[in-house]
């Protein structure tokens, strides 16, 4: 899949991919042509991404190349150990978890996943989690804190699931008490938007010492076709609710609603997956040395007190 | 031909006659009672045919609960910010602006202290009509104070939601006032003071998902909308008709969600009793 701005990128690559083919069979020397192009692509590509419009961080973050929170867990991890199910209804197949170790290190992993092809996505519910996704992530949560493990969420999801059985079995509520039940946890929380960060669903594994947002991601009280469908009453409107919701990883940071930024690869996540994982795993211990000089009382209270003072008034 | 015969042409009541009949005097419900609007005050809002609840706000309900309507509110004057210069059909201020002059409230929430029956307690109580009760900021912030001032005078505190979910136009800020509500009732549950939720129609969104549904008791007024997603998403979701009666206060409540439903009649005396039976 190629998006729209990433096609002439695209364009350009594949006539540099039919020039090293020709150069190999035949003993003419292209390599002139072809670094003057390598160049070309690469100036392109810089300038194609350092003026991304809200909107195409957005495609950007739904890409289906994109790398999803096992793809990353997996990649980081020497040994990882899927655990399933809330315990009381089933296993939520949008909500992934299970302990893992970076570095030597135990890490209780929590994330919502989508899914790559048809059979995939309709699996994991395109990464839109039920009550009980909700409710084994909170288990999770409390065996890490058990066993003294921090926790690391991995945030990808286009909502919590808006169904029938969802509202029977209690969504809001599941997602409620994740958000105050994530605000006692003793051990340290590192949670990171890697995709789409949509609303409550998102906010629902999402209360951490630390927030980050990967550099072409999007986090807001809702998507911006949404917002374009309630507020201008028509579906056509998203690139201007783009604008205006302030979604993107810049937007929330200098809003100080997250604690910061972790650098995609040139040309986003799914390009180049190794080193996305890699900035992605420094991060994590970087963050988790940092917190690692707290006492929990003092990380409890910090937590609460940085999400307490977001908001702006007149008084 | 007719018995009756108009021999003057055209109304001829001069404005000094004209009778004054002002507008709203007469109520009726959705099931066709009519009801004169000072009966209806006198009987809680409530329709004594059809025990229709009507939606109120603030002011009735301050006036229902505290003792001789006698309260001291918190926060009165705050109002809401524009951090994201937000403007959709019309700039985000002007709106709040507009909201303001028309309604007459500063913000969708406002709280306040006092006594029921008089034992102490704190209410934080939304208002519907200022942008369908949506939280920002200010429902966030002011929610949050009314829990410190619980906290700090060791008072039990009473929730009253009433809204549609969170602002759109204070976007990642109004999302983050979910969080900023759950970490106050996370202080709250380790002081070991009571939270009431008391949900009414409509309760939806945002708001169901944080501070509505962490009551140590969650209540609500019978035949009231209560739900993470709105009817509307679901339906378009799902493809189906929802079934009658789905995320109504009953529904809820056989669902596991709600500890009871009470009629808005008997409100006070209910909660007068169990902050007693707590206290005691």
């Amino acid at each position: 899949m190629v998006l729209e701005f990433e096609k002439p990128i695209a364009d350009l690559e594949q006539k540099l991919q039919e020039m090293k083919d020709l150069a190999q069979g035949k003993s003419i020397d292209l390599s002139a042509d072809i670094q003057s192009l390598e160049e070309k692509i690469k100036a392109l590509k810089k300038e194609t991404f350092q003026n991304l419009t809200r909107w195409q961080r957005v495609q950007l973050s739904r890409h289906a190349e994109r790398p999803y929170a096992l793809d990353y867990i997996y990649e980081i991890t020497q040994d990882f150990i899927e655990i399933h199910g809330d315990r009381s209804v089933k296993d939520d197949k949008a909500m992934i978890g299970g302990l893992g170790d970076i570095d030597g290190r135990s890490v209780m992993f929590i994330g919502q996943q989508k899914g790559r092809n048809t059979k995939q996505r309709q699996e994991r519910n395109f990464g839109m989690a039920n009550p009980e996704g909700y409710r084994k992530a909170l288990r999770l949560m409390k065996m890490a804190e058990k066993f003294g493990k921090p926790i690391v969420t991995l945030i990808d999801t286009p909502g919590a699931f808006p169904g029938l059985e969802a509202e029977e079995r209690g969504q809001g509520e599941a997602i409620a008490r994740n958000l105050k039940e994530m605000f006692k946890l003793t051990v340290p929380v590192i949670c990171i938007i890697i995709g789409e960060g949509a609303s409550g669903g998102a906010l629902g594994i999402a209360i951490g010492d630390k927030v980050f947002m990967l550099e072409n991601t999007w986090y807001s009280v809702i998507s911006p076709e949404s917002c374009s469908s309630i507020l201008w009453r028509s579906w056509d409107y998203k690139e201007q609710a783009a604008e205006a919701l302030k979604l993107t990883a810049n937007d929330m940071l200098s809003n100080k609603l997250i604690d910061g930024i972790i650098e995609e690869p040139l040309g986003g996540a799914h390009k180049d997956m190794k080193t996305m994982s890699k900035t992605l795993k420094e991060t994590i211990l970087k963050a988790l040395a940092e917190l690692d000089k707290m006492k929990p009382d003092k990380r409890i209270e910090t937590r609460i007190n940085k999400f307490c003072s977001m908001g702006v008034v007149n008084e | 031909m007719a018995w009756f015969k108009r021999t003057d042409k055209g109304i001829k009541t001069s404005t000094e006659e004209k009778k004054d009949a002002p507008d709203g005097l007469w109520f009726k419900t959705p099931q066709g009672n009519i009801i004169h609007t000072r009966e209806l005050k006198n009987n809680s809002y409530v329709c004594p045919d059809d025990d229709y609840h009507v939606k109120i706000g603030s002011k009735e309900y301050f006036e229902i609960l505290f003792d001789n309507n006698q309260f001291k509110e918190l926060d009165a004057n705050m109002t809401s910010g524009d951090p994201l210069n937000f403007t959709d059909s019309k700039p985000y201020p002007a709106r709040i602006e507009a909201t303001i002059k028309k309604t007459d409230l500063k913000d969708a929430v406002r709280s306040a202290v006092g006594k029921i029956d008089g034992q102490d307690i704190v209410i934080a109580c939304m208002d519907f009509n200022f942008i369908g009760g949506s939280m920002g900021s200010v429902v966030g912030e002011k929610i949050a104070r009314a829990i410190d001032h619980s906290l700090k005078n060791k008072i039990p505190f009473l929730m009253i939601s009433k809204s549609g979910g969170a602002r759109m136009m204070e976007a990642g800020f109004s999302l983050m006032q979910m969080a900023k509500t759950s970490a106050k009732l996370a202080l709250l549950d380790d002081a070991k003071i009571p939270y009431i939720s008391l949900l009414t129609d409509p309760t939806t969104g945002g708001v169901t998902a944080s501070y509505a549904m962490l009551g140590d008791f969650n209540i609500a007024e019978p035949g009231a909308l209560i739900g993470f997603a709105g009817p509307r998403v679901i339906r378009e979701t799902i493809g189906k008709d929802l079934p009658k009666g789905f995320q109504s206060s009953e529904f809820v409540l056989e669902h596991g969600f709600l500890d009871f439903i009470i009629d808005r009649r008997q409100l006070k005396s209910r909660l007068s009793t169990l902050l007693r039976l707590l206290k005691n």
